[in-house]
């Protein structure tokens, strides 16, 4: 069973957002997506200053599978990347809350973003379409 | 359409994440991920099922002269199926009048004039149809495929996994032969020891109905050796790694066996077979299949342009990361002047370019 945080938001198009609460936020996949996606074994990242701009992709995964865009959850700059996932990209697969992809700041606005158990009702809602 | 294997119960209990595969709903991956499943065929053992793929029997008529099946195979496919001995098989690309290949299969000799024929699951129909066409007097075709559910036990341990449920006599020896009429754990059973992982392996033919007693029973005797289910996914990671081309990628009805670099498989010195002519016309192949190693930051994927500079000089056709090469690796169609093993190149992945340097296929070769 996927897990979701309580602390964290979430995109509908399966993206965590952590409020670091000095005016940063971490953006990373939730457990849903990273089990939807299997074994990842590549992470496309941004670069630090690239603008985010919420609904767009700013970065890609891919699984042995197929490739996947990631999607901003927020408006704003890319204050730091996580360049440990471009040498281990299965940490997303293994610890998907704590494998945070990039680091935003100056954030202006966001998507209409979700909380834990809004987002886990989607994602079950997801599942009984799959089956 | 929608059609499930014997098997199809076992995997949904498995948690197998069933995908759509030429109509076939079957696993493109159990819980385990196709990395692990790669892994475990390539130092223990795999279980996979196959039975989608398609069976033909071809046979000569009863009371026909002469040896209409063998003179059949020996016209309809670029391979030699003369002095064949029984319980041997062969690969062969099914070419058609314009040297593309209709398919590619494998024959196995129960007698001079006895054949099972094996060919890919999205082919099947169009396969039959076309040797039933092309069958010389005396021979017949019947496609056999609902009488057969198919297990590939894949991997260096399988010959010991397997050796527990049946006698050693049933075992075939050499890679590429095959025992009919044989029993696994109790279940009539045709043996070959064929497989498409680069492993050794085996791959068993059972009635369907005895198809899930033989699955469970082969997991159940390999747990201990590591032995698991692997899904499509592992299957197609394993036949890349080991440079095994795929229908409708590295082949299909345009491309010859010969750009396919498949020419040890073509007979050219056979009297006549079907597309060998246009073969001869079409001449040197300007294409070429050649493997890709990654050697910048990406993946790349099927039907990705390659270039040497600004000139585009063919395009991918099946590509990931190889879990055990641990590498992205490609096989690609080029201009035969850009095949050279230690040629540099890029593809254009979604805009990028990623540089990739052309090698000697296989990516892996298992050890002896």
């Amino acid at each position: 069973m996927a897990e979701f945080p309580k602390e964290l938001k979430y995109s509908r198009s399966h993206e965590w957002v952590k409020d670091n609460s000095d005016g940063t936020y971490l953006i990373g996949l939730t457990d849903f997506a990273q089990q939807e996606l299997s074994d990842l074994v590549f992470v496309g990242l941004p670069e630090i200053g690239d603008p985010l701009e919420a609904g767009e992709a700013f970065a890609n995964v891919e699984s042995v599978k197929a490739a996947s865009d990631v999607y901003s959850p927020l408006t704003g700059e890319v204050a730091e990347i996580n360049e440990e996932l471009m040498d281990a990209p299965e940490k997303i697969n293994q610890d998907p809350y704590g494998a945070w992809l990039v680091k935003a700041e100056n954030v202006t606005g966001s998507e209409d973003l979700l909380d834990s158990a809004k987002y886990e009702k989607l994602t079950e809602e997801e599942k009984a379409k799959e089956s | 359409m929608e059609l499930k294997t014997p098997l199809y119960e076992e995997h949904v209990k498995a948690g197998g994440r069933i995908v759509d595969f030429a109509g076939w709903s079957l696993p493109v991956q159990y819980q385990t991920g196709i990395i692990k499943e790669h892994m475990a065929v390539r130092t223990s053992c795999g279980l996979f099922d196959v039975s989608h793929m398609g069976e033909l029997h071809l046979h000569a008529a009863a009371g026909a002269s002469g040896t209409p099946a063998q003179d059949s195979l020996n016209h309809l496919l670029a391979n030699d199926y003369t002095g064949m001995e029984d319980g041997q098989s062969r690969y062969s690309p099914m070419c058609n009048e314009q040297g593309g290949v209709v398919d590619d299969l494998i024959v196995y000799r129960k007698s001079s004039e006895d054949y099972l024929i094996v060919v890919n699951a999205a082919n099947k129909d169009k396969d039959f149809e076309w040797m039933r066409a092309h069958l010389l007097p005396g021979a017949r075709i019947e496609d056999v495929s609902a009488d057969w559910a198919q297990l590939a036990l894949q991997g260096p341990k399988a010959e010991e996994i397997l050796r527990r449920l049946t006698d050693a006599d049933n075992i075939p020896e050499a890679y590429y032969t095959v025992k009919f009429d044989r029993t696994v754990a109790g279940i009539p059973a045709i043996i070959a020891r064929t497989g498409y992982t680069g492993e050794d392996g085996f791959e068993l033919y059972v009635a369907p109905a005895e198809a899930p007693k033989l699955w469970e029973t082969l997991l159940e005797t390999g747990k201990g050796d590591g032995l698991i289910p692997c899904g499509l996914g592992a299957r197609d990671t394993l036949r890349l790694e080991a440079g095994m081309p795929l229908y409708g990628h590295e082949m299909n009805d345009e491309i010859s066996p010969l750009e396919a670099r498949l020419g040890i498989f073509v007979k050219m010195d056979k009297p006549e077979f079907i597309g060998k002519e246009a073969l001869v016309s079409r001449g040197t192949p300007a294409v070429l299949r050649a493997g890709l190693v990654v050697t910048g930051r990406g993946i790349v994927r099927e039907n990705e342009p390659v270039f040497s500079g600004d000139v585009t000089v063919g395009r991918t056709t099946s590509g990931t990361k190889g879990p055990f090469v641990n590498k992205p690796i490609a096989m690609a169609l080029l201009g035969r002047e850009y095949t050279e093993p230690g040629t540099k190149l890029e593809v254009e992945v979604r805009g990028r370019r990623i540089p990739v340097e052309v090698v000697k296929l296989p990516f892996y070769k298992r050890k002896k």
